[in-house]
């Protein structure tokens, strides 16, 4: 695998699996995020379970069909660069990582213990298939296109993507790297913004108004895509008509639910954390993903 | 090494720490290739206009937008690139957090280096006199702090600072700098220099404050005191060891840094002797105040950072000594 052109092993890989039912393959993979999510801020007793479960979707499809990146080669330096610029999202991260060979399953259930490299919010000297630490919302996008620019130097053909969330785009520092990928037209560069319309405190609207929100990064030259953040099908299409855009970055503003999945959780603010979770709260979160008893006890007394 | 006539001062050179910093680079490029520069508006101002004429491909230019650039100084280095930020000393403190997170937390291989630091700016005025950069980024875990004296040290530096495998930041200099170094001069990161000898009491400085150091010792010495001066261009690490054996030898010490005296050089000092040889200290630097607009020298003396403000210092100190 490692000897075939970085391009190639993406391509088989789509056509491998999607031989097998890859939207169906990658809807397993996602209900399995949200659930380790849960489970992991459970066993935390801290965490952030809305924007976990809201981008749980679109993580999946990127570490399950769309990045050049394998866990069997992770040093290769033509692999493509994912980058969680809502670090506070670590849990849905370490979960995909569990779920794609990254990490273990068990281990990544240690969230925000003292020393287990799975930190609040992700860190690359603990964990270096994290490629960068993020937790101050604004600067994992601004790394994103450090990455990119340097990639391009050294005409490399790996891609780079990188994950915000909604309230992060009141940070200056975004528009700053807004305006600098288009400047620099770094076209090996995709943003996706977890539109899930609420931040911390309250939604979007109520803090601080990002609408029109597609116009302004259209206004920034950016390639935008906007579409529904929890279908797999048009997630899998919308990258890879990023990937053959040319002479702009892309941006895909993913539309998504707020602790999607989980209905006393989806829409209310309160579910951004970081919260407790309690033991009831975590089973009846479970049992709204789809847990067996067996996978309930599993996730939360199997440690 | 160190004796009561070296180093004379050769004079002005007309050579600011920026120009030596700026030609250094350009000349370093083809021994580093990884070495990228990256530029927010000012390559005239802090030297980089050499490298962005000699590499116009390895210059990349960001704008007028600091904490995106540092931050991207952290994903560049994270594909293999050799970082280096460039700007005003007092645009990097709006890009603390983004140092911090994206290049010190992460352990980058990325150098920040800072011209307009201190009074040196001058006429500029208070908003653009970085007082508090030495103090900033000594502060976060794991960074190197260098502040060198003069061109011949800065492009030693330079070179220093590449091999150097982590981040650091530096600090040049706007105006004309004192040529202090002839070309055998050394620069080792984590090691000061006496660059005059003396046994009343012991000079630490860094950046331009160590000519005016220089000249202080000259003049106690016609008062019959004999001065040591420590060049200490390494801010962080301290360079401890030499630092209680100036304090056991000469039982008295002045800072001097053209920066505040809180959190700069005269911090990193007192907290490394508060450890190991405690002693008299007197601190040279901006009293916790703001500059203002005027000619360096000029607001050198209003805010006594010159040679005689640094030779009552001196005295202060020794007259401070346990009899």
């Amino acid at each position: 695998m490692a000897a075939q052109p970085a391009n190639l092993q993406k391509a088989d890989r789509h056509l491998t699996v999607e031989g097998r039912d890859l939207e169906t393959d990658l809807a397993r993979a996602a209900a399995f995020v949200r659930k380790h999510s849960i489970a992991s801020i459970y066993h935390a007793g801290s965490g952030h379970p809305g924007g976990a479960l809201s981008c749980a979707d679109v993580l999946t499809c990127l570490f399950g069909a769309e990045l050049n990146l394998w866990a069997t080669d992770r040093e290769d330096p033509n692999r493509d660069r994912f980058v969680l610029s809502k670090g506070h999202a670590a849990p849905a991260l370490y979960a995909v990582g569990a779920q794609y060979g990254f990490c273990g399953k068990k281990d990544s259930l240690r969230l925000r213990k003292l020393g287990s490299p799975f930190q609040g919010h992700p860190h690359v000297l603990d964990l270096p298939w994290v490629e960068t630490s993020t937790g101050s919302l604004g600067q994992g996008v601004s790394v994103a296109i450090g990455m990119a620019m340097g990639l391009k130097l050294q005409n490399k053909s790996a891609r780079v993507y990188a994950m915000l969330g909604d309230g992060e785009l009141q940070e200056g520092e975004v528009w700053e790297a807004a305006m600098c990928g288009a400047h620099h037209k770094l076209d090996n560069l995709c943003a996706i913004i977890d539109y899930n319309k609420l931040q911390s405190d309250d939604r979007n609207d109520n803090i601080m108004r990002l609408e029109p929100l597609a116009a302004k990064f259209r206004a920034f030259d950016w390639a935008v895509a906007e579409i529904d953040g929890h279908d797999i099908a048009e997630i899998l299409k919308t990258f890879r008509r990023a990937s053959a855009t040319h002479g702009r970055p892309s941006m895909i503003i993913a539309h998504t639910i707020k602790g999607k999945g989980v209905p006393t959780m989806e829409n209310v603010p309160q579910w951004h954390g970081s919260v407790k979770l309690t033991r009831e709260q975590a089973e009846e979160a479970l049992i709204s993903l789809g847990a067996e008893h067996s996978e309930i006890r599993e996730l939360l007394d199997g440690q | 090494m160190a004796n009561e006539a070296a180093p004379a001062l050769i004079g002005t050179s007309g050579d600011s720490l920026r120009e030596a910093f700026g030609k250094a680079l350009s000349a370093l490029a083809d021994e580093f290739p990884k070495l990228v520069v990256l530029d927010a508006d000012i390559a005239g101002g802090t030297g980089v206009h050499h490298f962005r004429k000699s590499h116009p491909k390895r210059f990349l230019q960001f704008g007028i937008a600091e904490q995106n650039m540092m931050a991207a100084a952290g994903g560049l280095a994270a594909v293999g690139l050799i970082p280096v930020v460039t700007t005003f000393a007092v645009f990097c403190l709006r890009a603390v957090e983004q140092a911090r997170l994206s290049l010190a937390y992460t352990r980058r291989n990325a150098k920040i280096v800072a011209s307009h630091p201190g009074l040196d700016v001058g006429p500029d005025g208070g908003s653009a006199q970085a007082l508090e950069d030495i103090a900033a980024f000594r502060a976060i875990p794991g960074m190197t702090v260098i502040s060198p004296a003069d061109p011949v040290e800065t492009a030693l530096a330079t070179r220093a600072i590449l091999e150097f495998e982590g981040p650091v930041y530096m600090r040049t200099g706007r105006s004309p700098s004192r040529r202090l170094f002839g070309e055998d001069h050394t620069f080792k990161i984590g090691k000061g220099q006496i660059v005059r000898d003396g046994s009343d009491v012991t000079i630490v400085a860094c950046g331009v404050e160590v000519a005016r150091a220089l000249e202080a010792a000259q003049k106690l010495a016609g008062e019959g005191i004999r001065a040591r001066v420590v060049n200490m261009a390494t801010i962080k690490p301290i360079d401890t060891e030499l630092l209680t054996r100036c304090a056991e030898e000469t039982g008295a010490l002045v800072t001097a840094e053209d920066h505040n005296i809180h959190g700069g050089l005269g911090g990193a000092v007192a907290e490394a002797l508060a450890a190991t040889v405690p002693c008299p200290i007197e601190f040279i630097g901006m009293k916790d105040v703001f500059g203002a607009s005027g000619e360096p020298e000029e607001l050198a003396t209003v805010y006594g950072l010159t040679a005689p403000h640094i030779a009552s210092a001196a005295k202060r100190a020794i007259a401070r000594k346990r009899k």
